[in-house]
């Protein structure tokens, strides 16, 4: 199988740049005592990390991905099995988009 | 006592499995993803082996695409290893959040755990915080599972990427947005997280609508969410001396 060096750099210098990013953030954390505003915004950074990173996504697309992502979530509130929720969701959105285009 | 133990049990072959577990049921939603990196990694040209070593050492969907876009030959190393940086960057701010768990690891368990960190095995492992279990077991099971789930996945869509041929706005990529709304849920530990999960959505919209790109928005906005929730609760705490 084929491996190009310069491929191989590429990928290299990619997986050096990420693990920089995953290890990074807590290494400096472990190093440093961090102030308690940091300590606090730590408590508070998973919830916000998502909502941040759901919203712009869900805003670029239309209603039906709104109205999927509902049903998406009130699965997940009603029965608490991430596998039925994503299928919910999914399962929504394309029911959504082919009675829209059907009709 | 409970205590002394909950000191001791930091990383336990038990955890690692629960973590599995936990993530078989979500891999549905990242295999998608993994199918299109491996059928756009085919398309540029990169062999069997050029793609899964990528999708193996980087495992970091959004930024494997990116670099893919800006694929040239020879490889563009600079810029591909620059887009890994800035984009993985929401990376960083989630190890410092897992600190209760991995503070009490080290060596392999610790940096090796790292390496494989990935947003779904993050949000699996902080509800699992929340709910009262910390072990960093899990968070290593769950972020192995996702892994072994991208690297096959994209393998295949780079064997098979011919015959796959789905269209961009196809809903089954909704699956790995579906993922993440589904784990809001039990990340949600009541009306206390309203105010700072707000702030975050609305500077994220306001600096996508500026016109920055990934990974602006989420960074933005994850750290004023942040520094909200944190202002209030030592205000507050504050008021309670």
């Amino acid at each position: 199988m084929m491996l190009r060096w310069d491929v191989l750099a590429a990928i290299l210098g990619m997986a050096v740049a990420s693990y920089l990013c995953r290890a990074g953030g807590y290494a400096v954390l472990r190093v440093t005592r961090p102030p308690r505003f940091v300590q606090a915004m730590l408590q508070h950074l998973p919830g916000a990390i998502f909502i941040a990173f759901l919203a712009p996504a869900l805003a670029q697309s239309g209603w039906s991905a709104w109205a999927a992502a509902a049903a998406t979530i009130a699965t997940q509130a009603a029965f608490g099995r991430l596998a039925l929720s994503i299928a919910a969701g999914v399962g929504a959105l394309w029911l959504l988009r082919y009675s829209v285009s059907a009709w | 006592m409970d205590q002394a133990r909950d000191k001791r049990v930091t990383f336990t072959t038990a955890g690692v499995w629960r973590g599995v577990r936990a993530t078989l049921a979500i891999t549905i939603g990242l295999a998608p993803f993994g199918l299109v990196v491996g059928v756009v990694s085919a398309a540029k040209g990169l062999s069997l082996l050029e793609a899964l070593l990528m999708s193996g050492l980087v495992f970091a969907g959004t930024s494997q695409l990116v670099a893919l876009e800006l694929w040239s030959d020879p490889a563009p190393i600079l810029a591909a290893s620059l887009a890994a940086l800035v984009i993985n960057l929401r990376l960083a701010p989630m190890g410092a959040a897992l600190a209760p768990l991995l503070d009490r690891v080290h060596g392999w368990r610790l940096w090796g755990t790292l390496a494989v960190l990935v947003d779904n095995s993050f949000a699996l492992t902080i509800a699992e915080m929340r709910a009262g279990r910390r072990d960093a077991g899990f968070l290593f099971g769950a972020s192995l599972t996702m892994w072994v789930n991208w690297v096959v996945m994209c393998g295949l869509g780079h064997v098979f990427g011919a015959v796959l041929r789905l269209p961009p706005g196809h809903p089954i990529f909704f699956a790995a947005t579906a993922t993440l709304l589904a784990l809001l849920v039990p990340i949600w530990r009541g009306r206390s997280d309203l105010l700072p999960w707000a702030v975050a959505g609305a500077v994220a919209l306001a600096v996508q609508a500026v016109g920055l790109g990934a990974p602006w928005p989420v960074l933005a906005g994850a750290f004023a969410g942040a520094a909200t929730g944190a202002a209030r609760d030592l205000r507050r705490s504050g008021e309670g001396r």
